[in-house]
């Protein structure tokens, strides 16, 4: 322990001559400007410069990846993206796997994100309870937002195999067994499911979080009304807890708009097109294709970013509700 | 000053990285991927070929095959790609690769020796020039479980044997031996391409454009689509796995199917993970209009981006020398792509099984259609395989019909062709 | 003792709510904890128990025995005829037929047909697909990748987000209030949408194919600043303001007053960035094309590729990517949720 203080102490001494130097050349706070360059700078380079190379690629075509070696093609990459005869049915677009993507991302969103909503809700009441071992269960229901996408998809690939202990259980019961990924509407809800078993553990702790942030008087108040449970939490609890379920919506719905990494590991999109999300169709067109279209894979990014925009809005909106 | 601060953040990042990425001289990064044991065995080679070169470093980074498919191209496009890579697929990375006329010691022996292969390597319009190291010739082929045929008292369709005859044959083998499925297709566009061109599908029109849709390859695609519903084919394979390469070797060595339809790339696991575990036979391809399987090939090839294209020429040139080959053929079990050493000379280390394989993969590669030379040797042969099997998988997972698939198909090819020009 | 275990919300006697939330508690453990638990018992497994259908709940393995001059063979029960009850050893099996031996007469070949025999089976810890592992893959190569890209991400993140909170929280210069906002908006670009422009930048810096390029780009975390900005807010001036009076610096005042003072925000951000370091997945798998920089979630993927079937590698590697997350979390459990349930409330 001594060394780690003596080690961290004697690196943290490094900057102290050149930032003293500063000090003395920087007046007011624009000092401030030095200690956010190095953050600024990442910021910078990974995430701003990035935005405007994809509009560079979104509107240029061709398999170049250099910006510079590419054609100047205006809106086409949109355009192409946007053709539909009936944009309800993704068989009629141009780009029929950017739509498969998008109306399979937004039926995920609907369900993963409602009933994730619904059961880290009701897991956070029943874990509000004074309940024996409670720091065990809540350690339980957290525990696979910890493991990588990689290896949750494993688990349940394992699982639901043709020959796995699900199947088994299955046949032990009487019932056929079922080609669980094979099917697109069950490889569909399997993905509703696992992302769900994967993330709702960390959503149940905010939720938990906002309940305990409810005074205990209020509850003790409605007690001595014998105020019915139901009504209690319709007419106490869920408005007190409603900043915090905004918070889980709009995260969770952020997240579910980006799904990726399972979902790509337990099915690869399959069967067919019924798992491919909208993220997956920009890697794909990116980086997987024998030919890589960057233009349409970049300007499908951008139409996403304008979506998340809209999202993250919301979410600031919500945080503001809930601070102030 | 804090500009002047993020320009010396840059900088510095700029200079620790530069010092990273900066080869010394003599030494060349080779990306590599295995059949079998392929990457092991050139390493074992490149050893010897340093002690002999003391001035020359080889590293050969082995990745798994999706890696060179998918990763390889990018890093290339970016300028960060190694100096040589193991490809198949030559269109993914055409525009990279060097000529090593200049840098090898005898252009000669190497057109009188790969001159059959070389030409899959070559940019579309080349004629000349030596783009890469061919390092194995291949031929797809159905591979079969004999046991599982003598167990259900079948017996191996005769030499000849159409598709549809074999398929009724493999389902039969399956039902009577309670194996889950009759056969499987590597998840491959070039698999698929073998069996189409068996049905006379041409790939070509007249002009040389790509034209994949017509009869043959119509009557392919319905008969694979199929299978797949009626479980005569594994639907594991095309359906499940979304986008990119699969193989089904494991459902073949774990005899959860009756035939294996890959290739003779497939030859030195069959030989390790089966061994006597069941009876296995490579047979003939089946024949409706003609008998073919897909020709293919693997290579070193070199890249522009390399700084030391003389020390991979001579690398290359150590392992194209006959001997050399021919133990390199040898430790990999491969048919040559040298054309002395494919009349005889490699001594392999086969069980009997393995020798009849290798014969019988032999007999494919002597039947091959001149459409799957053509299609093995267009550039941009990945802009048909890939669609061929994505628009098919949505058809087995019922999210298409077949017209609509051709329809996607052509339309996929037409527009992927398109952007590789620009 | 017995009013700990019967006091549930002010009530002294269990009614069916109590019932019902334990049923849901018990039966949330069993699909959150259970699928994990099924894979550590199976990647305990031999191939053939891993091949059983339906699969057993405990190791069972196909038994041998050794038979002179032919090594171990497996050992079957004959059901009936001649040999009913006996256990042979299985030479070969040919066709429909197999060749069996007594393991005490190895000189005598006996065939039959391969119906109407049950292997042997024993109870084994498959411990050799743990041990394969690290002969087999370099496995402690990706495990020394994935722990150098956490630790010194994780350090990184720390250093520079707490920089910028510390003058977004106690400072006031020009600008502030946009840099502030613009950091916010980077919670916006999720790191896919600039995946392929992302991937273009690290090429030109050189940072492909290095753990450096996937440490970089993650390093500023809108998040972290925020996190670390809210909290130094409720840190009282005067101690910034004591402390100058005694002419310290101000790079001094953040290093040896905010900084510990930051403890609880920077452990949760710590636990955050481990979190998201440890199993990152799409920018590793796009910056990363060697095997020899793979990180643990990079080889499963190349693994589960690779191996389609060959599950008892693939088990035990995926069992020893989640063990190190799990110990942690073991040990810590009680600080990382309730650290992460007030980083969600703040």
């Amino acid at each position: 322990m001594k060394i780690l203080t003596a080690a961290y102490a004697a690196v943290m001494n490094l900057p102290e001559r050149p930032m003293r130097w500063a000090q003395g050349r920087l007046r007011g706070g624009r000092l401030g400007w030095v200690f956010v360059a190095p953050n600024l700078a990442v910021f910078a380079l990974f995430s701003f410069l990035p935005i405007v190379i994809d509009i560079v690629y979104a509107t240029t075509g061709g398999a170049q990846l250099l910006p510079s070696e590419r054609p100047y093609v205006g809106a086409d990459n949109f355009a192409s993206l946007l053709d539909c005869t009936n944009h309800l049915d993704p068989n009629t677009c141009t780009r029929d796997l950017f739509w498969h993507g998008i109306w399979n991302t937004l039926r995920f969103v609907v369900f993963q994100v409602g009933l994730m909503l619904g059961f880290s809700l009701l897991t956070a009441l029943v874990l509000n309870r004074k309940i024996m071992g409670r720091g065990f269960f809540r350690a339980m229901f957290f525990y696979p937002v910890l493991l990588s996408p990689v290896v949750v998809a494993l688990i349940w690939k394992w699982i639901l195999q043709r020959e796995g202990v699900l199947n088994a259980g299955f046949m032990a019961a009487g019932v056929t067994p079922v080609n669980w990924l094979l099917d697109a509407n069950w490889a569909f809800f399997w993905s509703v499911f696992i992302s769900i078993w994967a993330h709702m553990g960390f959503y149940t702790l905010i939720l938990l979080a906002g309940l305990q942030a409810i005074p205990a008087e209020i509850h003790e108040a409605a007690a001595m009304d014998a105020t019915p449970p139901l009504r209690h939490f319709r007419r106490i609890t869920w408005p007190l807890l409603m900043p915090s379920v905004l918070v889980v919506f709009v995260l969770g719905l952020i997240r579910a708009v980006q799904m990726f990494d399972e979902i790509y590991v337990l099915t690869g999109g399959g069967p067919g097109t019924a798992t491919t999300f909208i993220v997956q169709y920009i890697y794909k067109t990116g980086f997987a294709d024998g030919v890589r279209q960057y233009g349409l894979a970049a300007a499908a990014s951008l139409l996403l970013a304008g979506v998340l925009l809209v999202l993250t809005l919301l979410q600031l909106k919500g945080q503001r509700a809930k601070n102030g | 000053m804090s500009r002047v601060h993020l320009l010396a953040g840059l900088a510095l990042l700029a200079t620790a990285s530069a010092s990273a990425s900066v080869a010394n001289a003599g030494e060349i990064r080779i990306a590599c991927y295995s059949d079998g044991n392929e990457c092991p065995a050139t390493m074992d080679l490149a050893k010897r070929f340093m002690a002999a070169n003391p001035d020359v470093k080889v590293t050969i980074d082995e990745m798994p095959y999706k890696s060179i498919l998918e990763s390889l191209p990018v890093q290339l496009a970016a300028g960060q790609g190694p100096d040589a890579a193991r490809v198949t697929l030559f269109g993914t990375v055409m525009q990279y690769m060097i000529d090593l006329t200049p840098y090898v010691k005898n252009p000669a022996y190497w057109e009188a020796s790969f001159g059959a292969v070389l030409p899959w390597t070559r940019p579309p319009g080349v004629t000349t020039g030596i783009y890469g190291l061919p390092t194995q010739f291949t031929v797809t082929s159905p591979i079969v479980n004999k046991t599982l045929f003598d167990q259900a008292g079948v017996k191996l369709p005769a030499d000849g044997a159409s598709w549809d005859e074999w398929a009724a044959a493999v389902d039969k083998v399956a039902k009577a031996t309670k194996t889950p499925y009759g056969m499987a297709f590597d998840r491959s566009g070039h698999r698929f391409a073998a069996a189409a061109i068996s049905m006379g599908a041409k790939y070509f029109a007249a002009d040389g454009t790509p034209a994949v849709i017509d009869d043959g390859f119509k009557a392919m695609a319905s008969r694979f689509v199929k299978w797949n519903a009626d479980n005569t084919v594994e639907k594991d394979v095309w359906a499940s796995t979304g986008g990119g390469y699969r193989d089904a070797f494991e459902e073949f060595a774990n005899a959860k199917i009756v035939m294996y339809h890959s290739g003779s790339w497939q030859l030195n696991r069959l030989q390790k993970q089966i061994g006597d575990a069941f009876e296995w036979q490579v047979v003939g391809n089946p024949c409706d209009k003609v008998c073919s399987g897909m020709p293919g090939g693997a290579a070193f090839v070199a890249f522009k981006g390399s700084k030391n294209p003389k020390d991979v020429a001579r690398f290359f040139d150590f392992l194209a020398d006959k001997p050399v080959y021919a133990e390199w053929m040898g430790m990999t079990n491969n048919i040559p792509a040298q054309a002395e050493l494919q009349k005889g000379g490699v001594s392999y280390k086969l069980s009997p099984a393995a020798t009849a394989a290798l014969a019988a993969f032999g007999a494919n590669a002597a039947k091959v259609s001149p459409t799957g030379y053509k299609l093995s040797g267009y550039a941009q042969n990945s802009a048909i395989y890939n669609p061929t099997v994505d628009r098919l998988s949505q058809v087995i997972a019922g999210q298409m019909t077949l017209d609509q698939a051709y329809a996607r198909i052509t339309q996929d090819v037409a527009d992927s062709v398109a952007a590789a020009k620009k | 003792m017995a009013d700990m275990l019967t006091a549930k919300r002010g009530h002294h006697r269990w009614d069916w709510t109590d019932w019902a939330a334990h049923l849901y508690l018990l039966l949330g453990v069993l699909v959150m904890f259970g699928p994990v638990a099924w894979l550590g018992l199976s990647s305990l497994k031999s191939e053939t128990g891993l091949n059983a259908f339906p699969p057993t709940l405990l190791p069972y393995e196909a038994a041998t025995a050794p038979v002179e001059g032919r090594g171990n063979l497996r050992l079957y029960t004959i059901d009936s005829g001649d040999f009913a009850g006996q256990q042979l050893a299985e030479i070969r099996r040919v066709g429909i037929q197999a060749q069996m031996v007594d393991p005490k007469r190895p000189e005598v070949i006996i065939r039959l047909p391969v119906e109407g025999r049950t292997p042997v089976m024993r109870m084994r810890l498959a411990t050799e697909n743990y041990t394969a592992l690290f002969s087999r893959f370099d496995f402690f190569r990706y495990f020394w990748n994935s722990s150098f890209i956490t630790i010194v991400a994780t350090v990184l993140t720390l250093l520079v987000n707490s920089m910028s909170a510390f003058v977004l929280s106690k400072y006031r210069f020009t600008g502030r209030e946009s840099v502030f906002l613009v950091m916010l908006a980077t919670l916006m670009i999720p790191p896919t949408i600039v995946l392929v422009p992302n991937y273009l930048i690290a090429a030109q810096l050189g940072l492909t194919n290095s753990l450096w390029g996937v440490i970089w780009p993650g390093v500023a975390t809108p998040t972290g600043v925020f996190l670390l900005r809210q909290y130094m807010l409720t840190l009282p001036d005067e101690l910034l303001e004591a402390a100058r009076m005694d002419n310290a610096s101000e790079w001094r005042i953040y290093w040896r007053i905010v900084l510990p003072l930051s403890a609880p925000a920077l452990a949760v951000l710590a636990i955050f960035s481990v979190m998201w370091r440890w199993n990152d997945f799409l920018w590793p798998m796009v910056v990363l094309a060697r095997s020899e920089v793979f990180t643990l979630p990079l080889a499963l993927n190349s693994f589960q590729g690779e191996l389609t079937t060959q599950w008892n590698f693939l088990l035990a590697m995926t069992v020893v990517t989640l063990l190190p997350v799990t110990i942690i979390f073991a040990f810590l459990q009680k600080y990382i949720t309730q650290g992460i349930a007030s980083a969600g409330v703040k």
